[in-house]
């Protein structure tokens, strides 16, 4: 499966949108998106709201955004996480490495939405 | 320097010279055996000895046909080493295995079929057995699939906690039975993240130490038995039966299914680890899923059968473990192989120690001959990044060996003391003639470990094989029949005891003197010099209906039901207690063992033994009582202990204390709860300083201490 990205500047900041799943055939485009966004300094937003899976390689990918970032010294968010994605990046404990606002705040978000149905055996 | 990661540097290796069946390669490199993701590809090394030719299989994942078989170019054959880079490959998307060709010639030891396709012993993931209990399409050829992994976990400030082995609490339990049970309440039941979930009961609880049940994948369906009187299908629960030495199991991971196990086990022990909690793997060297001759062919087999097994000269499996084959430990490859394995858990998932199974079988050679000085043993004491970990041997194994105080320890291996749990259970039972062994065993068994310290001795009345403490004090037999083996597997000789009714009861006076007695065995082990080591659910009365050999029972019987939490509060809150009090009191967990000699500070020796009369134990055939008063160099107390088997009670003249100190109760097995115990540091004054009634079967817990000292 692929993966679209759409990308929205407001005063706040960037929201990437994503759509699809974030593997390991999708990471890499993924992150040569990303990390410009990163080094542009500004607050960015990524809405897994329409994103229904991330491996291994894509959890990966995001938190080497995510330490981009904090080298930086920029903000990312990551918005809109679904239960499912949620539950695996807490078990394989890389929802740990995001603060915990944004953990939190993930949570609430995935608590908000209605519950993802897990995907069959891959 | 910028605090980015830097860019990929360009590597001269990073370019393929060969094409081998549509694919770009180049020569890999011999070390690290593996597969592993190398700049613009995947370098896979595997050693053969014998093989003729090898060919690598690559799967897209869950597919049942290769999409690629690229042979091994000859000159890309170092030694016995075939060692290549593939370019191109989506390593998160692949399954890979080997076909090794060479002699079919098994009186020589030689069961090479280039049909079969091999597991990699060195693959760190393994799918094929993805989520616990699901029915495995048999059809498929390969089974057991090697899969390609990232090592680059974020282990943030996470070391190894290196508690001294002495102040260890062991807590001995199953990944999934931990958390299956419905009443377990987590968000995974059965898996690694379930576990995590429960670490605040079990720093609650108060050890510092959980050995887990193997957690190497193993086929959880390998198990042909059904349960005779339900007709469900019984499982390999335990999982003794290792497929796959490096991965950790999928099916014990709610991430499995996703291929992260790796990751959500490593976050486990890494929170263990910040709640003061260390992680032991308990390991299974002595054997491999293959079995004998009629079993599968997964890994070794095809690959070096005459390397990896010990064989007799016909060429059949010796079966020392009693499961059909030996791993042949001593052979020089085997051992660096158990070596490599044991870094990669040590390095890769941050394990502070391992427990390993019939580790009398590491000490022999190609023949089955104990050796006196087994290379494996010393490599292992001695190898540097295995330095610091803990070394438990169950030393004994199914071919007879029994090695139980003189196993080849290096100044370093441990052992699961066999002797302090038969002698312990049998005084607890009542049996006569004991007082004299069970002074040595709680003593720390300096006849086994003189030379090597009370923490040689793992002491423990109950693990995952035999009884469960509650069934120890309810069952005078073993219950077996749901094994399907006619009730005639697992031991017969468990010195347990049911207390006057074979199994559950309504009679008060039974489930009391139960209760009781499990009081009294956790009195003692924790008291007792040397490791402690519990059997998870015994703080809650878990029970197996006198089932001694759950191996295959992957339902009620075998998960901790935590519903007991609540309802044996009682025995929890003894144990939980008993923990406490043996932090409190360094002198139970003093390394050296006791001599008899005086303690200046106090005047009185670190250890004494006691009767009815202060300082005149009874050592005769018919005593069942004794008490133990010991003195730590530095500690301010003095902790005295009376263990009685006897069903009298018994007027105990207590030994007089020094400077102005009086005796204070602890713990009193006898009376009722809340007064059967009480927390370190908040004894109650004894009224009569001198004396003390022991009542029938009971334990009693002194501190000698003056009266309005703090703790």
């Amino acid at each position: 499966m692929t993966l679209n990205v759409k990308e929205r500047r407001n005063k706040a900041g960037t929201v990437l949108v994503a759509t699809g799943e974030i593997n390991s055939e999708t990471s890499g485009s993924l992150l040569q998106t990303l990390l410009p966004l990163v080094r542009e300094g500004r607050p960015l937003r990524i809405d897994l709201t329409a994103v229904s899976y991330v491996s291994s390689a894509g959890l990966r990918t995001l938190l080497v955004v995510y330490r981009e970032a904090q080298h930086a010294g920029v903000a990312v968010t990551l918005y809109g996480v679904s239960e499912e994605v949620r539950f695996v990046m807490s078990a394989t404990g890389f929802l740990d490495f995001f603060s915990a606002g944004e953990a939190e705040a993930a949570a609430a978000k995935a608590a908000a939405k209605a519950s993802a149905t897990p995907r069959a055996a891959r | 320097m910028s605090e980015s990661a830097p860019e990929q540097t360009l590597r001269v290796d990073a370019y393929p010279t060969h094409e081998v069946g549509g694919y770009r390669v180049r020569a890999g490199k011999p070390f690290p055996f593996g597969a592993n993701v190398v700049p613009g590809g995947v370098s896979f090394s595997v050693f053969s000895d014998q093989a003729t030719s090898m060919t690598l299989v690559i799967y897209r994942r869950g597919e049942p046909e290769p999409m690629a078989e690229l042979e091994f170019p000859q000159e890309f054959r170092t030694g016995s080493v075939f060692a290549m880079t593939v370019f191109g490959l989506d390593h998160e998307n692949i399954e890979y295995g080997y076909r090794a060709d060479g002699p079919y010639d098994p009186v020589t030891g030689h069961r090479f079929d280039a049909r079969q396709v091999l597991s990699d012993p060195y693959a760190r993931l393994i799918a094929g057995r993805d989520v616990w209990g699901v029915e495995p399409d048999r059809s498929r050829g390969y089974q057991y699939r090697s899969r390609v992994c990232l090592q680059d976990f974020d282990w943030g400030d996470d070391t190894p906690l290196g508690i001294p082995a002495e102040d260890l609490v062991v807590y001995e339990t199953h990944v999934r039975g931990f958390t299956r049970h419905p009443s377990s309440g987590v968000t995974a039941p059965g898996t690694f993240a379930g576990l995590r979930e429960k670490i605040p009961y079990l720093k609650e609880l108060g050890i510092n130490c959980i050995e887990l049940l193997p957690v190497f994948e193993f086929d959880e369906s390998d198990n042909p038995r059904t349960n005779p009187e339900t007709g469900e299908q019984l499982f390999d629960y335990w999982g003794y039966n290792t497929v796959s030495f490096f991965a950790p199991k999928a099916g014990y991971a709610a991430t499995g299914r996703y291929g992260m196990q790796g990751d959500e086990f490593r976050t486990l022990i890494k929170d263990l680890h910040a709640a003061g909690i260390e992680v032991i793997l308990d390991v299974v060297f002595n054997h491999t899923a293959e079995g004998n001759e009629q079993g599968p062919t997964i890994s070794f087999k095809g690959l070096d059968n005459a390397t990896y097994y010990m064989l007799t000269p016909e060429g059949y499996y010796f079966n020392f473990s009693g499961t059909g084959n030996t791993v042949n430990c001593n052979h020089p490859v085997v051992r660096n192989y158990v070596l490599d394995c044991l870094r990669h858990w040590v390095a890769d998932y941050h394990i502070d120690g391992f427990r390993f199974d019939l580790a009398a079988i590491l000490g022999r050679s190609a023949d089955g001959t104990p050796l006196p000085n087994p290379p494996l043993l010393e490599l292992l004491a001695y190898d540097p990044v295995l330095r610091h970990t803990k070394l438990i041997a169950e030393a004994w194994d199914a071919g007879g060996l029994y090695e139980v105080g003189n196993f080849p320890a290096y100044g370093r291996w441990a052992e699961w003391n066999g002797k302090y749990r038969d002698t312990v259970r049998s005084f607890l039972k009542g049996d006569p003639g004991i007082t004299g062994e069970l002074a040595t065993r709680v003593a720390g068994s300096p006849d086994l470990y003189s030379s090597r310290g009370t923490s040689a001795s793992v002491n423990f009345l109950t693990a995952h094989d035999g009884f469960s403490l509650a069934d120890l004090v309810s069952y005078n037999d073993k219950h077996n029949e749901a094994n399907g083996e006619g009730n005639n597997d697992g031991g017969n000789d468990n010195a347990s005891w049911n207390c006057g009714a074979e199994g559950p009861t309504d009679d008060p006076e039974v489930n009391a003197l139960r209760l009781r007695q499990m009081k009294n065995a956790l009195g003692i082990l924790f008291t007792s010099q040397g490791i402690p080591m519990l059997l998870s659910g015994d703080e809650v009365a878990r029970t197996q209906q006198g089932n001694n050999n759950a191996y295959c029972q992957d339902n009620e019987l075998s998960w901790f039901d935590w519903d007991q939490v609540d309802q044996n509060a009682e025995l929890l809150r003894f144990t939980r207690e008993m923990i406490a009090f043996r932090k409190h009191h360094r002198e139970l967990r003093s390394t050296a063992h006791p001599t008899g000699q005086l303690r200046d500070s106090l005047g009185l020796p670190d250890i004494s033994w006691h009767g009815e009369r202060a300082w005149q134990p009874d050592w005769s055939p018919d005593s069942r009582l004794l008490a133990v008063a010991r003195c730590g160099t530095g500690d301010d107390d003095v902790v005295y202990v009376a263990m009685n088997s006897h069903w009298e009670a018994h007027d105990l003249e207590l030994p007089a204390l020094p400077g102005g100190r009086t005796w204070h109760l602890f713990a009193d097995t006898g009376a009722e709860a809340p007064y059967d115990i009480r927390t370190p540091g908040a004894e109650l004054e004894l009224e009569n300083a001198g004396k003390y009634l022991i009542g029938p079967r009971s334990v009693v817990i002194l501190v000698g201490r003056t009266p309005d000292a703090e703790l």
